[in-house]
């Protein structure tokens, strides 16, 4: 087996004048192509920093990232990223918005009435077709992360970066929404890391679930095995005894072996 | 128990008898007139207040300059004395003695040329300067010195250089009206969100589609607010240019109604000179309005 994705001895280290703060330490991990790897850690423990350093906005320290065993260091359309606040332009179209992405990927692959249809698809898949021609300002929070994954998925990344996707949504909205991004996994079969705070999204949504110990010099602790069988039904999942105990073990580590100690 | 029971039967009975064709008609009228007269209302309460105290100060003016030996003119010896250029603003008897038209025209026209080639020129060096740090640490403390130069500070340089009138007013123009627009292009470039670099650099755009399709539109209000401003600072400065350069245009115009001691002349042109800065400033603030519809913040 190859590796798809390769995070290698990544080391992150913040320098503000002569102060250096370590943030991340000695990172390692491999995703297989079409696996759903999400980051679990407290605030602060450089989750965000780390997806960063895979989306190339910023660099590594020591260390690197390996995409199809190439080395990638500047951002790009190979590892389209969901932001946490949507980062919708305001002043663009939700169909704008997507367009943006899709006329620069596929700017000599496709013709423009074909760039046309990629948009309205990926629009169709999030089901924000019906919006095409508002503007952010004038749709839910909900909808705008969903234009938002409608944005990434039309750029065919290689990888999708979801950064907390979900994290400013009501919890009913956030159901809904994992769901989508549930099925649209079955459907694609994209290769998804998702960053998290959220034991139940994390169990629910993913094949593995990598947790980080508290920065700074923050660590992949442990990495969990999810072996629930997909499609997961979130209502059936409630009394399933490998999703509790998958649930449990996440608890365990971050409420007992490491505890946010600023937060207590 | 009994109460609501004879109720119903008066509700009842009212519509089934002479009521009906009142009903029938009513629904559609009162909402129109009323939007009417709630326009009317609105109208009037923006209108009204500024009417009553222009007539006030008016009111005064004329007790105050009515007596005999008053310095200036009350407001309807003004209006008899410059009957004519109100009247027939189009006149033109060759050289300088010309209709008002033509002088706020001649003013007009200096304006725009020196405020386009400011605003290009400041949104540009705005967008050098917000964007890279060490154009902001090389030109920011020669900016903020320079813009306290007063406009008509540089009318004397401005002549010795081009040796013609013409020029010099626009170059006071563009030198008056670029600090503001460089300004707050900077500071509008400076603040636009991570967000949308980072989006910018995951599409993989360009410089120039970065710079069309991201900073112009994110930096767009603030863009607007230093247009303002210099749209402003321009038509005050051209006035006090133009008094010293003389020729055609609104500046010399009063100069030329103090020289010839027509008093009433000059508060004619004054009326004028405010109602077009006024008019001036709408039309930045509308283009300002209609640009940037999209930018707030969703």
């Amino acid at each position: 087996m190859t590796a798809y994705l390769k995070l290698d001895h990544i080391d992150k280290i913040f320098t503000r004048g002569a102060a250096a703060t370590e943030v991340l330490k000695d990172i390692n991990l491999t995703i297989e192509k079409g696996e759903y790897v999400s980051i679990i850690g407290h605030s602060g423990c450089g989750k965000s920093t780390l997806l960063n350093i895979i989306a190339g906005l910023t660099t590594a320290t020591i260390g690197g990232v390996l995409l199809e065993n190439r080395e990638v260091n500047s951002p790009g359309p190979d590892r389209a990223v969901v932001f946490q606040n949507h980062s919708l332009l305001p002043w663009l179209t939700v169909y704008e918005n997507v367009k943006l992405g899709v006329d620069k990927v596929f700017a000599r692959t496709k013709t423009r009435a074909e760039r046309d249809a990629w948009v309205m698809h990926n629009l169709n898949l999030v089901q924000m077709a019906h919006a095409r021609d508002k503007r952010p300002s004038e749709i839910s929070g909900g909808m705008k992360q969903r234009v938002g994954i409608a944005r990434a998925l039309a750029m065919e990344p290689k990888v999708l970066l979801l950064d907390e996707p979900f994290g400013a949504l009501d919890a009913l909205t956030r159901a809904h929404l994992q769901d989508s991004v549930m099925a649209l996994h079955q459907k694609l079969g994209n290769t998804i890391l998702m960053i998290t705070h959220d034991v139940d999204e994390a169990v629910l949504l993913s094949d593995r679930i990598v947790m980080m110990t508290n920065g700074p010099s923050a660590r992949i602790g442990e990495v969990l095995e999810v072996p629930l069988a997909r499609p997961r039904k979130r209502l059936e999942l409630a009394t399933n005894t490998t999703y509790l105990k998958c649930r449990q073990r996440v608890l365990e580590f971050l409420y007992e072996r490491h505890r946010f100690v600023e937060a207590a | 128990m009994n109460m609501p029971a004879t109720k119903m039967d008066i509700e009842t009975a009212k519509p089934a008898g002479a009521a009906a064709p009142v009903v029938a008609m009513t629904p559609k009228r009162p909402p129109r007139t009323e939007t009417y007269a709630r326009m009317g209302r609105e109208t009037a309460v923006r209108v009204i207040p500024p009417l009553v105290v222009i007539a006030l100060l008016m009111l005064v003016w004329e007790l105050v300059c009515r007596r005999a030996g008053s310095a200036l003119p009350p407001p309807s010896k003004v209006f008899k004395d410059t009957k004519e250029l109100i009247l027939d603003p189009f006149f033109d008897h060759g050289g300088i003695d010309k209709g008002l038209f033509w002088h706020l025209s001649a003013s007009l026209q200096r304006v725009a040329l020196g405020y386009s080639l400011s605003a290009i020129a400041g949104i540009a060096l705005g967008v050098l300067v917000g964007q890279s740090v060490w154009a902001m640490r090389g030109l920011d403390p020669l900016f903020q010195v320079l813009r306290t130069i007063p406009p008509l500070a540089w009318l004397p340089l401005s002549l010795a250089a081009f040796r013609d009138g013409q020029p010099s007013a626009i170059f006071v123009i563009f030198i008056t009206s670029i600090w503001p627009i460089i300004i707050n292009t900077a500071v509008g470039i400076r603040n636009i969100p991570q967000d949308y670099r980072n989006v910018a650099a995951v599409v993989q755009l360009n410089p120039l589609e970065f710079f069309a399709k991201i900073m112009i539109p994110a930096a767009a209000p603030y863009i607007f607010t230093g247009l303002r401003i210099g749209i402003g600072l321009s038509w005050l400065a051209i006035v006090a240019a133009e008094m010293l350069i003389g020729g055609v245009g609104i500046g010399f115009f009063i100069w030329d109604a103090w020289n010839s001691s027509h008093i009433s002349e000059i508060i004619l042109a004054l009326f004028y000179v405010g109602i077009i800065g006024f008019v001036l400033d709408r039309l930045i603030a509308g283009l300002g309005k209609i640009v940037t519809r999209g930018t707030a913040q969703g």
